[in-house]
């Protein structure tokens, strides 16, 4: 859903990668959490992602959901960060061909979604193979 | 408190089912239920159904269906757990009679998912992955399990070919099904060769979007025996474990955890081990689903379910067979309806009444129904009672 609120409410993450660590144990939590999941603290400092990591898992979506089909095919995959965070995202710049577990790649600021139903435009980070 | 057990089970065919509204279907399955039952009322119902307000705009299902079904006033509910809401109505209808609360209860699944075209179709379906941190992104459920079989192949070598085999051998199965979608052999050449989906996962490899219902009838088990004249099945467990719906926040992608624990559950509270089982019916909504749901109910080693597949272990004539009612795969997957006709086909098989798919042996069977990219699942063992 691409509506100004949603829009609004996850820029700090999906533009500047905004994560927290728990206070007690350490944990990194990418969106932020309020209840760490492996020792339930719930004191959190403010970290933020590297933005380098290598793919850990990959594929192509050739049918693509409604939104996407002009980017169709294109590469998803599940990147582990520098620190260990994993994400998922597009890997674009990308042939197919080439995507691979293990590729080393650099997030990007991207338009994720051209166009949601109210109009507005979406950003976020896409991976690119690390040049 | 108290033993439950199954006395009546019903279930529409699957498949694109143009003519039936989603209010029909239940009916139907529900009827089918309730006459093998031989019972005209209830005292109580639930019904799993995943996402019928994108599929066909209709909120509120478990007062429709009950009134629909003339039994309107009794308490009905509508559960929700994406493509497990069907094994979780079952588990609330357990509970519900387990507890002494009441006697006569159903359980049942629908999705009516071809009123909407195939776009809208993979949107509702993607509401069951994390909205903001998966689908947003553009990935798909079949981009999901692909990543987990890309993953599977890199860390334990399970080939192409192996993924390609469960389909192989479940639409061997749904074709000595009645009630199966899709009613016709494939071989591995057809698979590989099919039209691609999310590499490595072709057309072939996916459950298809289909229409349907399927329902049981729950009583206390000792009631059953009269009321079922012999052919009541007993609930021996009913678990249910969740998970990360986001697939990167879990630890090994190839792991489905919340299949693990519930299975660990539920063969504690049957004090059986995997062993003491003779088939199931799991969640093959995608090729490679199968593959990782035999290692997390323990019925493989971990990283050996491309093996079960390929030695032909899991086949119906295997040593533990998997699917024998052709599974999602071939059967036809109206997400809300799966969990219950899973436990539609483990009775039929405990009843014996599965003519040319009936299995040699078949005392004890299990249920996997799992939502999402494995977020939730839920596992039931059954037993016949005699």
């Amino acid at each position: 859903m691409i509506t100004p609120p949603v829009v609004r409410r996850n820029t700090p993450q999906r533009y500047r990668l905004e994560a927290n660590k728990c206070a007690k144990c350490g944990k990194v939590f990418f969106p932020p959490r309020l209840v760490c999941d492996a020792c339930r603290g719930r004191k959190f400092a403010p970290v933020t992602l590297a933005d380098t990591g290598k793919v850990v898992a990959c594929t192509v979506i050739r049918t693509p959901p409604t939104g996407f089909s002009d980017l169709s095919p294109y590469c998803m995959g599940i990147v582990e960060l520098k620190g260990g965070t994993r994400i998922q995202c597009q890997i674009a710049d990308c042939e197919p061909e080439r995507v691979k577990i293990g590729l080393p790649v650099t997030l990007e600021f991207r338009r994720v979604q051209e166009d949601g139903e109210s109009g507005v435009l979406a950003y976020a980070y896409k991976a690119v193979p690390a040049r | 408190m108290r033993d439950v057990a199954i006395i009546g089970i019903g279930m529409t065919d699957f498949g694109e089912l143009w003519h039936d509204s989603l209010r029909d279907l239940f009916v139907k399955a529900a009827l089918a239920a309730m006459d093998d039952a031989g019972i005209a009322h209830l005292d109580s119902m639930y019904v799993g159904c995943m996402t019928p307000g994108l599929f066909t705009g209709q909120e509120h299902i478990g007062s429709l269906l009950a009134d629909y079904l003339g039994q309107a006033p009794v308490p009905a509910t509508r559960v929700e757990s994406a493509c497990a809401s069907g094994g979780l109505a079952l588990r609330c209808g357990f509970f519900e009679v387990a507890s002494g609360a009441s006697d006569l209860v159903l359980c049942g699944g629908v999705e009516k998912m071809t009123d909407v075209s195939g776009g809208r179709a993979t949107y509702a379906l993607a509401t069951a992955a994390d909205q903001d941190y998966e689908s947003f992104h553009g990935v798909t459920f079949p981009g999901l399990y692909a990543m987990i079989a890309s993953a599977h192949m890199a860390k334990y070598g399970t080939k192409r070919e192996d993924l390609a085999r469960v389909a192989v051998k479940n639409h061997a199965n749904g074709l000595l099904n009645p009630h199966a979608q899709y009613r016709m052999p494939v071989t591995v050449e057809q698979v590989l060769s099919s039209v691609k989906v999310a590499d490595p996962l072709n057309i072939l490899d996916c459950s298809p979007i289909t229409d349907g219902a399927a329902a049981v009838i729950l009583c206390p088990a000792d009631k059953a025996k009269k009321l079922a004249k012999g052919r009541a099945v007993k609930i021996l467990a009913s678990a249910h474990a969740t998970d990360t719906i986001a697939l990167h926040q879990r630890e090994d992608l190839t792991w489905l955890k919340s299949t693990a624990v519930a299975a660990e559950k539920a063969y504690k509270m049957a004090g059986l081990k995997p062993a003491d089982v003779d088939f199931a019916e799991v969640h093959d909504c995608f090729t490679i689903a199968e593959i990782c749901v035999t290692e997390a109910l323990g019925v493989v080693k971990r990283g050996k379910g491309g093996e079960a597949v390929r030695s032909g272990y899991t086949a119906r004539d295997g040593k533990f067979p998997v699917n024998p009612s052709g599974g999602l795969k071939s059967k036809g997957h109206p997400v809300g309806a799966t969990g219950i006709a899973q436990v539609h086909e483990v009775v039929t098989q405990l009843r014996g009444e599965a003519g040319k798919r009936q299995l040699k042996k078949a005392r004890r069977g299990l249920t996997q129904n799992m939502g999402g990219s494995g977020g939730s699942a839920v596992v039931h063992i059954l037993e016949v009672m005699r």
